[in-house]
């Protein structure tokens, strides 16, 4: 008999899956099912159908799609997603196109090293906010935070990042504008270069988990379990720490979690302005020349990221809701 | 006995000179607390009764120097032990709170911390002021356990509020206000949320474990037979005012002012019962289940004859709600049937129809929660109307109206929200919904168990009048056997999902008894201060001579 917890958690688990196959199967019928051809935005409206359907039938394009669809899936659990369509001569010459994976892999290590970045200064930030303006609920220091991270939540992202590049970059050249780091870049050298758009990113997204975490702790404030550990004389920061947060994490996590999708996924602008060499930068890219394969595998791995940090944060709730984890 | 107490039994402890605590409501301060004296010596219980919104809780809580958001202490002296609360700051009160002053609050369930076993809020207090180390506290608390008759009190410590009983969770509760060895123990209706069976047990270990450490204590409550039980004086409070002050029995025994006696008279409706045999709905051996495995309902067959009132009486868990639920249709049974007017009804609600669902109505304990805080009266009592009558526009008005004035609010009430009304018009509200459908079957389920005494009083005859003049059948779901007695014509007991008795209210409540009939009857509260100790001492008696 499994203890209820790993019961669950296995069940969220396999739910995961078979969303992440949904998921798959929508993302190939959509791209299908796009109006305008490889072939034909590569080779050319003046290209002949002849050149056009041998080009098709070389990437495989003339099969049914079905047999494509199990080929892909098969293809991706065994960790090759196939082959980009650029760089394929496409006259029939050298044929100079990489694998997916190939394209894929360094990029997706940037983003998650920005993202890590990002999330190591913006979450422990956005806790002690939320808890410190829910202790001084009312006062000059709460009105102060909550103005502060809704001003920055409102701007726009890039404008965010233009300001911190004018302060930071060109008028105090504490940290470099640009950000397009290479292959060889050390570990703190990597840190200095990405350390604005981190900032930025930090900025955008700290006033979410911050508002969360003052109004989940604030929430419980009236519970009579609160009254209680204040008739026995605990004082307002042993209440807070002790008594309110243990309750709260269910929904400050789901936020949290929410944001970290976010910053792997929803970066492209960041990217863009810092020209940081990012998943976000690579799928834009690829939506613009009709590079199917890759779509798909930046499609797989956002679509994977916030099932698994969704499923991550499913289970701190579970694990801290001692309903569950202690039944009966 | 007790070397640890500074004071002697019988020294002044507490002081309360003409206390004035102000509410905020309706945009604007008033008195709730209109200038009351309190006086208690060591040792010493003090019963604190009074209908609600008296002021009792806010009286005691003052007690501790505390005043809920929303309150404030404005005027008055309140001294613990020759230390003025109100002079000293907010940090010298809070570490009177929680060591030398406790407090017991009414929902245990509620006010205890979700996410910590319980041993560790049980010493939270003692461990924090430095009273006692953490491991020496702990052994405390499993010793406090035991005194209080836990189950398995060396490990009850280690598990978490969800996992233990209403009655096991007040008990620890009184070991958390007892931890810190206090000097003064504040009782906010610990009790009312209990069975009556449990009701009992919970008393005498309270009561045994504040004289065996000589604490004193404010017991607060509405029910005058559990204060006549507990306490050494009573004072008696309404609006924020005393109206009375005397020694328990001098009290009971003669009461002064007319308030108090009419608090006493309370329990004397009494209704004849009458015999019938034109049965209106028959619950047919049913069983039934809420996982499908565990049998919540085990073969329960209930009788009910037309225009009369069955009580269904046992405690939390006995199956009485799931009795109803199956009975409306809320939960399939899995074997059996239910017979309205000698035809089944299907078991699901949703293959009842319309004209079915009408004539059986529910009104439910809490009144609050069973209406939508963003209707108004209008809305409540007139979709019924709309929906099983098609009634519309002015005809639905004029009904509206009608069945205002059977329960006895008036046309004033007809746009107001449920937050503008008391408890008892709550309920009152709930009745006219029920009454909108014109029902033949009404199931009361706890409708009273809710409400104050004087309250509880009006509704329940404005049950009956109903009653006599619309020919209504009541199933009336209780654990309060004064309620039952005021009421029914027929009981039904029921214990872990079956009927252990039924018949007329007269060969239920009179000898011989079985045995859990006998257990129910005898816990209830009776205003006798000699009550607790006499039954305990007959339970003695009876588990010695038979073992």
């Amino acid at each position: 008999m499994l203890h209820p917890v790993v019961r669950t958690i296995l069940q969220r688990l396999g739910l995961g899956l078979i969303t992440l196959f949904v998921v798959s199967l929508i993302l190939f019928s959509s791209i299908e099912f796009l109006p305008g051809d490889f072939g034909e935005a590569v080779l050319g409206q003046a290209a002949l159908p002849e050149t056009v359907a041998a080009f098709r039938k070389e990437l495989g394009l003339d099969l049914p799609m079905h047999e494509r669809y199990f080929d892909w899936l098969g293809g991706i659990l065994t960790g090759d997603m196939g082959n980009s369509f650029s760089g394929r001569g496409s006259s029939g010459g050298t044929d100079r196109s990489r694998p997916v994976i190939e394209l894929l892999a360094p990029r997706l290590a940037n983003t998650l090293f920005l993202a890590s970045m990002a999330a190591i200064i913006s979450v422990p930030l956005a806790l002690f906010l939320g808890i410190t303006a829910a202790l001084y609920r009312g006062s000059i220091y709460d009105r102060m935070v909550n103005a502060m991270t809704l001003t920055t939540i409102s701007f726009p992202e890039f404008f965010v990042a233009y300001l911190l590049i004018l302060v930071l970059s060109s008028f105090t050249k504490l940290f470099p504008s640009l950000a397009n780091i290479g292959p060889d870049v050390d570990f703190w050298e990597r840190v200095y270069l990405t350390a604005l758009p981190a900032l930025t990113l930090t900025l955008v997204i700290v006033a979410h988990m911050m508002r969360m975490t003052r109004a989940a702790i604030i929430n419980l404030m009236a519970s009579p379990y609160i009254e209680m550990a204040e008739l026995k004389g605990a004082s307002k920061s042993e209440i807070i720490l002790q008594h309110a947060l243990p309750n709260a994490w269910a929904p400050i996590v789901t936020v949290i979690a929410f944001n970290l999708a976010y910053l792997v996924v929803g970066v492209v602008v960041v990217e863009v302005v810092f020209v940081y060499p990012g998943v976000g930068q690579l799928m834009v890219d690829a939506v613009t020349t009709r590079d199917v394969p890759v779509v798909q595998g930046c499609a797989m791995i956002f679509a994977a990221t916030y099932i698994l940090l969704n499923l991550f944060a499913d289970i701190i709730s579970i694990i801290t809701n001692p309903r569950l984890l202690h039944p009966r | 006995m007790n070397t640890e107490k500074s004071g002697q039994k019988g020294d002044l402890l507490l002081e309360m000179k003409d206390v004035v605590i102000d509410g905020y409501s309706d945009d604007r301060w008033h008195e709730i607390i209109k200038g009351v004296d309190v006086t208690l010596r060591r040792g010493e219980i003090m019963g604190l009764i009074g209908e609600s919104g008296a002021g009792k809780s806010t009286l005691g809580l003052a007690a501790m120097g505390f005043a809920r958001p929303g309150c404030r202490i404005t005027s008055g002296s309140i001294i613990f032990d020759g230390i003025d609360l109100m002079k000293v700051s907010e940090a010298e009160r809070r570490a009177l709170r929680g060591s030398r002053i406790a407090y017991v609050a009414q929902s245990a369930a509620a006010s205890f911390n979700p996410a910590h076993p319980l041993i560790a809020q049980t010493v939270e207090a003692t461990v924090r002021r430095g009273i006692k180390p953490d491991a020496e506290a702990r052994a405390d608390a499993r010793k406090l356990y035991r005194d209080l008759q836990l189950p398995n009190p060396d490990s009850i410590g280690e598990r978490y509020p969800h996992q233990v009983s209403g009655g096991q969770l007040q008990r620890v509760m009184t070991a958390m206000a007892m931890s810190p060895r206090p000097d003064l123990i504040i009782f906010d209706e610990p009790t009312t949320a209990l069975d009556v069976t449990t009701q009992v047990e919970v008393l005498a270990s309270m009561r045994r474990i504040v004289e065996q450490y000589n604490t004193a204590a404010i017991y607060i409550t509405h029910d005058l037979a559990v204060v006549a039980q507990m306490a050494d004086v009573i004072k008696v409070l309404r609006y924020g005012e005393t109206i009375e002050d005397a020694e328990t029995r001098k009290m009971l025994a003669n009461p002064e002012k007319a308030y108090t006696k009419s608090l006493w008279s309370v329990r004397s409706i009494e209704k004849p019962e009458e015999k019938s045999e034109d049965i209106v709905l028959k619950v047919d051996h049913v069983d039934a289940s809420y996982t499908g495995s565990d049998k919540v309902l085990d073969d329960v067959t209930i009788e009910v004859p037309r225009g009369h009132t069955v009580a269904i009486v046992g405690e939390s868990g006995s199956g009485k709600s799931t009795t109803a639920r199956a009975i409306t249709g809320l939960l399939a049974p899995s074997k059996g049937q239910v017979l309205f007017n000698g035809k089944p009804l299907p078991p699901r609600l949703k293959e009842r129809s319309i004209d079915q669902l009408q004539k059986i109505q529910m009104i439910y304990q809490m009144a609050d929660t069973a209406m939508n805080p963003r209707q108004t009266v209008r809305d409540i009592i007139g979709r019924p109307l709309e929906f099983y009558l098609g009634l519309r526009g002015r005809e639905r008005d004029q009904r509206l109206l009608e069945l205002l004035e059977m329960i006895e609010l008036d046309e004033t009430f007809i746009d107001r929200l449920p937050a503008e009304l008391s408890g008892g018009q709550k309920q009152r509200i709930c009745i006219a919904r029920a009454l909108a459908a014109s029902p033949e079957l009404i199931i009361c389920d706890e409708v009273t168990s809710a409400l104050d005494q004087i309250v509880q009083k009006g509704i329940l005859e404005l049950l009956l009048r109903l009653q006599r003049e619309l020919g209504l059948t009541y199933i009336f779901i209780t654990h309060d056997i004064a309620t039952v007695k005021a009421i029914s014509d027929q009981i039904v007991v029921m214990l872990e999902g079956r009927v252990v008795e039924q018949g007329m209210k007269s060969e239920i409540l009179s000898p011989p008894y079985p045995e859990y009939t006998k257990l129910l009857l005898s816990s209830v509260p009776e205003m006798d201060p000699d009550w607790l100790t006499g039954l305990l001492a007959e339970r003695e008696r009876e588990s010695s001579s038979n073992p």
